[in-house]
């Protein structure tokens, strides 16, 4: 058997045969590194999603019954967050936690919106929402997707939720996405929340406030 | 797999409120009542995101083998049953992990996103190489595309973009490359939460995968000039294996969570993270390691029963011979 083709020699004989292909190799696996490097990007608390998360675009029933879209909160800052009223610790440490952030910016909290869209529309009717909201303050808007929008939105912003099994009094909790996306005025999304402090959140947005 | 335990309809709260809650209203009982159990699991084979790319291509790879088969039939020419057979189900399992409901669970799930590309860079193209399509799909060409002349323009760059990436050092980094830079957990981060990175990635393993098995399992005189010797081939396939080893080992072996996107986008069914984790290392060490063990056996194969196999290669062929001993 001729020893032609087997062993290290014909991998550095091929190194040496095709030594520009090489250095090719050699320079994409550096680029990849540094690409991997320089995306730290501007000092954001938060996730920067600018450019990866799908602009804000949606057509849900508001907590007074209205059919609302995107284009309604085109003025504002806007963050997207999706729950359920009935979820026991998540959803409202979060929206605390998000009312500690407005009250942080004071009056220019005026400018900025907290989208609540319901992943249990079944049991949260918009009179619930309404109710639910108003706890955490009046830049809270809770929305109702029927059936086939909030399959939009969860291929639109990519989050998953599933309904537990019921106990026997039919009550059941819904894990559902933990994210929280910022939308800038013109609806691009710019960052993502996940277990940030109130603190972070509003110096973030005091500067979404401020730079657009 | 766990997903797929009790049939539910993906996507409609409605229908899935209704089975816990008796008291729905009766335009979710209307729903329910229609979508029968055998609809519902019907469901489960429509995409999730519909992509045009992945539906074309699937569709003419499929119709360029059935008429290559009718055609090599009508020459009399039997193809048999085992290769079209593998050739279909490596494309159907690629369709399927990219355009059924796995896509909605690979993207909420680890572990089923590393099923997922174990099948788009392993197995699916394992089975697409393995059934050597090339001459049923070339007969499969309609004449008419086949008179058609491709402008140097397109085909010079084509050529030399194949040329490097059929180099025996290019080929192994690409793929093993990969495999690391979208599992680096920044990375892996954007390309879950983007939509367009996350098609680039899936379109990536699978491109890269047909090509690296095709380079690796497809036999010197199919390959013709653009072979890579078989004993090279088995450096490469044992090399490859120690770095996709080494990652999934880090990967199930690491105490806390690598990657964060599944948590802040949702888990697709409830499993604790670190569970999710530790399988999808499993899938990354174990079986996607083993498929370099089953390319040395398929080149093995092609040692043996191939009498060129250990011939010096062309180029070599007149300068070699007197001096043996290699």
């Amino acid at each position: 058997m001729s020893q032609e083709n087997f062993g290290v020699t014909a991998i550095s004989r091929a190194l040496v045969r095709h030594r520009p292909a090489a250095l090719t190799a050699a320079a994409l696996v550096l680029t990849a590194a540094l690409a991997a490097c320089a995306r730290s990007g501007p000092p954001y608390a938060l996730e920067n999603v600018t450019g990866l998360v799908a602009p804000l675009q949606f057509h849900l029933t508001n907590q007074d019954n209205q059919a609302v879209t995107a284009g309604d909160y085109r003025r504002d800052i806007v963050l997207l967050y999706f729950g359920y009223t009935r979820c026991p610790d998540e959803c409202p440490t979060t929206l605390a936690m998000l009312a500690n952030a407005l009250h942080t910016l004071g009056p220019d909290a005026s400018q900025v919106r907290v989208l609540f869209v319901s992943v249990d529309p079944q049991r949260d009717t918009t009179a619930v929402l309404k109710r639910y909201v108003e706890n955490f303050g009046p830049e809270f808007v809770g929305l109702r997707p029927d059936e086939a929008e909030l399959t939009t939105l969860s291929k639109r912003y990519r989050i998953a939720y599933h309904y537990e099994e019921p106990d026997k009094y039919g009550n059941y909790e819904v894990d559902h996405s933990s994210a929280i996306f910022i939308f800038d005025r013109d609806g691009r999304a710019r960052l993502l929340g996940m277990d940030d402090t109130s603190q972070q959140v509003a110096s973030d947005l005091r500067r979404l406030l401020t730079s657009s | 797999m766990p997903g797929f335990k009790q049939p539910r309809c993906p996507g409609s709260p409605a229908a899935r409120g209704l089975l816990r809650n008796p008291q729905g209203s009766r335009e979710a009982a209307c729903y329910h009542v229609r979508m029968s159990p055998l609809v519902m699991d019907l469901r489960y084979l429509l995409p999730w995101q519909f992509s045009p790319t992945i539906f074309i291509t699937c569709a003419v790879a499929v119709t360029l083998y059935v008429r290559g088969i009718r055609a090599l039939g009508r020459a009399g020419k039997r193809v048999g049953f085992w290769r079209p057979f593998v050739f279909f189900l490596g494309v159907a399992l690629n369709y399927a992990v990219l355009q059924t409901y796995i896509d909605y669970l690979s993207q909420h799930m680890f572990w089923i996103h590393r099923f997922q590309h174990l099948i788009l860079h392993h197995i699916g193209p394992v089975l697409v190489v393995l059934a050597t399509p090339e001459h049923v799909l070339g007969a499969g060409i309609p004449p008419a595309l086949r008179r058609v002349r491709v402008p140097a323009w397109i085909r010079r760059p084509l050529q030399v973009f194949f040329r490097v990436m059929r180099n025996p050092i290019i080929a192994p980094t690409l793929f093993v490359g990969l495999i690391f830079f979208w599992l680096t957990p920044p990375i892996h981060f954007t390309a879950m939460i983007d939509t367009r990175r996350y098609l680039l990635m899936n379109w990536s393993m699978l491109a890269d995968g047909l090509l690296f098995w095709w380079l690796m399992l497809a036999p010197r005189q199919v390959q013709g000039s653009a072979a890579i010797g078989y004993g090279t081939r088995l450096v490469i396939l044992s090399l490859v294996a120690i770095p996709q080893l080494l990652l999934g080992a880090y990967i199930t072996l690491h105490g806390t969570i690598l990657y964060d996107v599944y948590a802040i986008c949702g888990r697709a069914f409830a499993i604790s993270p670190l569970d999710d984790q530790q399988i999808g290392g499993l899938l990354t060490w174990i079986p996607a390691a083993m498929m370099s063990l089953v390319g040395i056996l398929v080149v093995l194969h092609h040692i043996l029963h191939d009498p060129g196999a250990t011939a010096p290669r062309g180029r070599f062929a007149g300068s070699v011979q007197p001096a043996g001993g290699g």
